[in-house]
């Protein structure tokens, strides 16, 4: 312990114990109190309110509140299930699609000499992949809608094309989350050494033998996770298709959506909130998945 | 699944790069062949040699450059499209009239205010919440590490329009159990049309994620405790320690923060508009009906302000490290020298 405080700069990472002992540690979790607070109240209170919602039922005469799986059971049933099953269908069509072009993007990017093209690209990567929602509907529909530029000149229409779809959506969905993962893979690519390919070609490794063996089981757990983030990312968009498709695709946020603004009965809140427990619980279980890969990933790409 | 994906719009100009790589289709490769058997486009096969012959150097450079130009043309095609169908009117030529009536929209002003007003206020709450944790974290109180983390990552898990569901119902309770208490007037104000406070609330945790993140790899790259340290022996103060050596450190780190930030509340719609205020994207897709090509006009302008945002703080990042012209050592203390002129 003693040799490691002499130390400071391998130990500033990996172990803060040192540095602790040091500091006046006692006060310094002081300024970390106001981020702990405000998660509580803004995001832990409204997170108690869905849970609590979805399994209780509060009788408007008598204000009396009973526990019931009443919500949930109804938000698994019927359009709500199929909006749920349509929603997981599209993310995990357009995370997968998208999951493979940027990964090819990336490669193209990370194998090019050209410094330029690299900046360039990430650059354009993390405007797009923020480029969702209402803006990016709109630019769509412009293109590839009714009346859109694209539709006109190339008599889409005619060919069955058709953006206000599942198929519409896909396309739309591609232009934010293919972004994304050009930004979540260029690291692990650029993690991937040169001298491990030298070392396989050596040895007498065909490129495919050397992807087949090195490169895809380092990337893996990267390219997982990338695919993940992906799934979640287009799971909870709601903007882009709400500007888009309305109520013609069905897409759990677009059924929470309605039950919120009370488009479809009153007295669908409970139900919403149970919708939003499904989602949250599905989000979940993929972030559950994500990190821990992201975590192996790190373990070879540094 | 497979039957769902013959997008025919952005690719078909690119039919002829592709088809001069569709032979190498035949061998499976993992990532490929989930490439084809999805039934998707030409895109995706020239990278699946790619991955197999990257050695030859005039090979890769075909796949390279198909890829890059399918990506580049459907990236690129609706953005264009976008303007030509804002500025051509069918029957009467070009015509710039979707952008110069912008300014004289109903609710155009009031509500790009609105949202800049809510991003400035989200950027403040989220760094100054932010900013003192981590920073704390990294000197004093290992231990709480996880706990910020979690705590920061947590949002990324629930989903905008189910966070939305929980608002809503919180706020609620307001008119229903504390109509009596001085708490309700609270609940008032933070629903104030002119300035919800509630968004900036609602943004600030979303936006969380993305700043914990940013912060997070600026204070990985700057060895913190022995900065803190010199600075403490030289008997620099805590404030001037924060105010001096840290912040400046952090520069690309907080600028990067406030970008996605500001991105991010630029753009918000799901929260705004079921909570029934009508920032910018509320704005837009309100006004979709009657003016199309007003509403495209502003889609693409976002897109090109954010841009512009995203380089100007890219480049205020990064600039004094390229300016001068020394090692990195030097670069840093040349930052860390101008900014603190610049505060004082």
């Amino acid at each position: 312990m003693s040799a490691s405080t002499t130390l400071p700069h391998s130990t500033g990472t990996a172990g803060g114990s040192t540095t602790r002992r040091r500091r006046r540690g006692p006060r310094t979790w002081l300024a970390a109190l106001p981020l702990l607070a405000f998660t509580a109240l803004c995001f832990g209170v409204p997170l108690g309110a869905i849970a609590f919602g979805a399994v209780t039922r509060t009788d408007p005469v008598s204000g009396a509140t009973e526990a019931t799986g009443e919500h949930l059971a109804r938000s698994l049933q019927g359009p709500y299930l199929g909006s749920l099953i349509g929603s997981v269908q599209l993310s995990a069509l357009t995370a997968l699609v998208a999951g493979v072009l940027g990964v090819l993007i990336a490669q193209a990017v990370v194998t090019s000499p050209s410094r330029a093209l690299r900046g360039a690209t990430l650059t354009a990567s993390g405007v797009l992949a923020n480029f969702g929602g209402v803006p990016l509907a709109f630019a769509f529909i412009a293109t590839v809608g009714i009346s859109g530029v694209v539709t006109q000149l190339a008599d889409l229409t005619g060919l069955g094309w058709n953006l206000y779809s599942f198929t519409g959506l896909t396309v739309v969905y591609l232009y934010f989350l293919t972004p994304l993962m050009v930004l979540v893979t260029v690291p692990a690519l650029d993690g991937l050494r040169p001298q491990w390919r030298e070392a396989a070609q050596n040895n007498g490794a065909t490129g495919w033998q050397f992807w087949r063996h090195v490169g895809l089981p380092v990337l893996a757990p990267s390219l997982l996770g990338g695919f993940v983030l992906l799934f979640g990312t287009a799971f909870a968009a709601h903007a882009t298709a709400a500007a888009l498709v309305g109520g013609s695709v069905p897409l759990v946020t677009l059924k929470i959506a309605d039950a919120l603004s009370g488009n479809v009965l009153t007295g669908q809140e409970n139900v919403a909130l149970a919708l939003g427990l499904d989602m949250i619980v599905i989000a979940g279980l993929v972030m559950a998945v994500y990190l821990p890969l992201q975590r192996r990933s790190a373990r070879w790409l540094r | 699944m497979a039957a769902m994906t013959p997008t025919p719009a952005p690719n078909d100009g690119a039919a002829p790069a592709a088809t001069a790589v569709a032979h190498t289709t035949a061998a499976p490769a993992a990532g490929p062949a989930v490439a084809a058997r999805d039934g998707e486009r030409d895109r995706q096969e020239p990278p699946a040699r790619a991955p197999r012959r990257p050695r030859p150097r005039t090979r890769p450079r075909v796949w390279r450059g198909a890829v890059l130009a399918l990506a580049g043309a459907y990236f690129v095609l609706p953005l264009l499209a976008s303007f030509v169908f804002t500025v051509h009117v069918p029957g009467q030529g070009i015509s710039f009239e979707a952008y110069t009536q912008l300014l004289s929209a109903e609710g155009f002003t009031e509500s790009l205010l609105l949202s800049l007003g809510l991003a400035a206020a989200t950027i403040a709450a989220s760094l100054l919440l932010a900013v003192p944790a981590l920073v704390a974290v990294r000197i004093g109180s290992p231990r709480l590490r996880p706990v910020v983390e979690v705590m920061c990552m947590m949002p990324l898990v629930v989903p905008p329009i189910a966070l939305v569901t929980g608002i809503t119902t919180v706020l609620r309770w307001g008119p229903e159990h504390l109509s009596t208490t001085p708490l309700y007037q609270t609940f008032l104000a933070v629903q104030n049309p002119d300035f919800p406070v509630v968004l900036v609330l609602a943004y600030t945790v979303l936006a969380l994620p993305f700043v914990y993140r940013s912060l997070d790899a600026g204070l990985r790259a700057v060895d913190v405790p022995t900065l803190v340290e010199a600075a403490r022996s030289c008997g620099a103060s805590w404030p001037y320690v924060v105010l001096r050596v840290i912040l400046p450190n952090l520069r690309a780190a907080l600028a990067g923060a406030g970008f996605l930030t500001l991105a991010l509340v630029l753009g918000e719609f799901t929260i705004a508009s079921l909570l029934g205020f009508q920032p910018f994207a509320v704005w837009i897709v309100s006004i979709s009906g009657a003016h199309a090509r007003m509403s495209v006009a502003v889609s693409v302008l976002s897109l090109l302000i954010t841009w512009l945002l995203l380089l100007l703080l890219s480049r205020a990042g990064t600039a004094p490290a390229t300016v001068s012209p020394g090692p990195s050592r030097n670069s840093r203390t040349s930052r860390t020298s101008r900014t603190s002129g610049k505060e004082s």
